[in-house]
């Protein structure tokens, strides 16, 4: 009965540094893979024809309108039954990456829409060839001038990380929960758990706002 | 040199270019005034290949620039343009903007680019603006760099749409005076203007657009100060 009244002790400190750890592994798999594909995406969309606008703006609605938590019960229970159930850490990256993905894709769109076409022409009559304008025009100037969406995409995110916690990964939210069910002090324990998102997020929101600064145009 | 030939251009069903023919030799200063919607800037951009054209041809030294084998992006490198607005890229040092195109298109190395973009820029007294970022510089200074900016690639011809249009008339000046040096060193322009004293001073020759067409084209003086066509006259008299 030691622990009731002991819940942060040395032995909990593994389970909720493990915690941690998920938190911030899966956070950086669907920040990575979401900002990767939704780039790619943004662009396809900002670059092409209505018809292609129209099929992959409707998955998109769905991504971005359906709530997390459904997305990742549906997603795990279907291939669940489909027979080949996937680890939770696995089911949860690509559940997570396809939403960060939706969102940063219209994150990047936006961006480079807001890049004038006039600026284009400019860089053409220059000599420079389509490419050379997408990478050294529309590119960075697209890329800076969403970087604040980006970062506010990114740290929620590592908030929504915490709904993985549903279908079983052991992240902060899940270890947290596992040691309230045996301490009983859900208030310490949930506490310490909101100190430590902010700890994650705050140093990088508190980064994204300097190299705002730093490359503010 | 620069020949345009019976060229036609249409937006959709709206013919803008009816019929253009316009040489300019080497050394040259072309001036083309006229209304808006009459086809003057878009003519730039056709010489330019930045819209394509419906009929007639465009030779820039011999080159056919609406061929399909032409390499447009190569064409362009002596065809400088500069635009109404100045569109300086905004995440890049003045030298930098300067220095971009020399760099990758002409593959040149960083110091030499850097090298040339600097002589352009103080050559359109932007020198002591090298370090600075372009969306801290007034309109003039940015359209000032706008023209280095062309000016780095060595081009052999100019291609100037109504560069002080955007401008607050206090910095109109110091654009023109860049322009005028260009014209005193024999750079080949032709330029979009709706600067009559402008047109009338520094260029050979000035051409009237009207509805698509050239309605007048004379040696400059001429053409402002005693226009032949009724319509050159009319615009003229509204214009001043």
């Amino acid at each position: 009965m030691n622990s009731l009244f002991t819940p942060l002790s040395w032995s909990d400190s593994g389970l909720i540094l493990t915690g941690v750890w998920n938190t911030i592994i899966i956070s950086v798999v669907a920040i990575v893979v979401g900002t990767v594909l939704g780039l790619i995406i943004g662009f396809a969309r900002s670059e092409s024809n209505k018809v292609v606008n129209a099929l992959f703006g409707s998955v998109l609605d769905v991504l971005r309108s359906v709530p997390l938590i459904i997305q990742l019960i549906l997603f795990s229970t279907f291939v669940g039954a489909m027979g080949s159930p996937l680890a939770p850490f696995v089911a949860g990256s690509i559940v997570l990456s396809l939403y960060t993905m939706a969102f940063m894709s219209e994150v990047f769109r936006g961006g480079f829409e807001s890049v004038s076409p006039s600026m284009q022409t400019a860089a053409r009559s220059l000599g420079m060839t389509k490419w050379q304008t997408i990478y050294h025009i529309r590119l960075p100037i697209g890329l800076r001038a969403v970087f604040p969406s980006w970062l506010g995409v990114s740290l929620s995110v590592i908030k929504d990380s915490a709904l993985v916690s549903v279908i079983g990964y052991m992240e902060l939210l899940r270890t947290s929960e596992q040691l309230i069910s045996r301490t009983q002090q859900p208030l310490e324990i949930l506490i310490g758990v909101g100190i430590f998102y902010f700890i994650i997020s705050y140093p990088l929101s508190h980064y994204g706002r300097y190299v705002e600064r730093k490359m503010a145009i | 040199m620069i020949s345009v030939q019976n060229v036609h251009k249409s937006f959709g069903d709206l013919e803008v270019l009816k019929g253009v023919s316009l040489d300019v030799e080497k050394g040259e200063v072309v001036s083309i005034i006229g209304g808006s919607g009459s086809g003057k800037s878009t003519l730039l951009y056709c010489i330019n290949a930045i819209e394509p054209i419906n009929s007639g041809k465009i030779l820039v030294d011999g080159v056919d620039v609406h061929a399909k084998e032409t390499n447009k992006d190569k064409l362009r490198q002596k065809l400088g343009m500069v635009f109404q607005q100045w569109n300086s890229f905004p995440h890049m040092t003045v030298l930098e903007n300067a220095a971009l195109a020399p760099r990758i298109v002409k593959k040149m190395s960083k110091e030499e680019a850097m090298e040339i973009a600097k002589k352009e820029l103080e050559h359109v007294g932007l020198g002591d603006k090298l370090d600075v970022y372009p969306t801290k510089m007034s309109g003039g200074q940015q359209q000032r760099l706008a023209i280095a900016r062309a000016l780095a690639m060595k081009p052999d011809y100019m291609l100037l749409d109504e560069v002080t249009s955007a401008l607050d008339p206090e910095l109109v000046g110091e654009v023109l005076d860049t322009l005028r040096l260009l014209a005193e060193e024999g750079m080949t322009m032709i330029c979009v203007t709706h600067e009559m004293g402008f047109a009338r001073d520094v260029s050979d020759r000035v051409a009237y657009f009207h509805q698509g067409v050239i309605a007048e084209i004379g040696e400059a003086r001429q053409v402002i100060t005693d226009p032949q066509n009724p319509l050159t006259q009319k615009f003229l008299s509204k214009v001043r």
